[in-house]
């Protein structure tokens, strides 16, 4: 993330998304604009809870509107790769209230 | 815009950014633009055991629109020089 605010230094990488009703979903960034609005190819969710290990979606190509958007994380491919999804358990987030 | 000055003031700065869905997210200020969208660098969740979805992350892009809260260091704020703007800016310039 080394250049200004927007979103050009994630381009073609792997990002974690985190929408305002708590999903999160993790795809390779292939185009943004200024309202946020996001273009995620090779998209999956990763469904959380506290029953069982975190579910992942196949999604395919999206379209997440900037209007829904909470966050956009860098995934590190190391730190990605460690995690020990079917071991780990949790609430899903919560959504965001305005 | 004066928000937008002085956040671009604490670039470099360790804060932590409180969210509407009461995540909150310290790290090192990387940049702010002009919707107050903030990005981190070095980022950790405050409660990782409660919240393990970002356990991969170190570097992220915050909606401005979802922020409730940007905690600030101690001596990150010089209220009166911050009193005097805001003043001037509810003149008008």
């Amino acid at each position: 993330m080394s250049t200004g605010p927007g979103l050009e230094s994630l381009v073609d990488q792997q990002i974690s998304v985190i929408t305002n009703d708590g999903r999160n979903i993790v795809g390779v960034l292939k185009g943004f604009d200024q309202a946020t609005n996001i273009i995620l190819d090779e998209s999956h969710e990763r469904v959380y809870s506290t029953k069982e290990g975190v579910q992942q979606l196949v999604l395919g190509l999206y379209i997440i509107r900037g209007d829904n958007i909470s966050i956009v994380g860098e995934v590190d491919e190391e730190l990605d790769a460690h995690l020990d999804l079917s071991n780990l358990r949790a609430h899903p987030l919560k959504p965001v209230i305005h | 815009m004066l928000f937008f000055s002085y956040f671009k003031d604490l670039v470099g700065r360790e804060v932590t950014v409180e969210l509407k869905n009461d995540l909150a997210i310290r790290g090192t200020l990387h940049s702010v633009d002009q919707y107050l969208n903030i990005k981190l660098e070095n980022t950790r969740v405050v409660d990782q055991d409660k919240y393990p979805h970002m356990l991969s992350v170190r570097n992220c892009f915050i909606r401005g629109s979802v922020v409730r809260y940007v905690q600030l260091p101690p001596d990150g704020v010089d209220v009166d020089l911050l009193h005097d703007a805001t003043r001037r800016e509810a003149r008008g310039g």
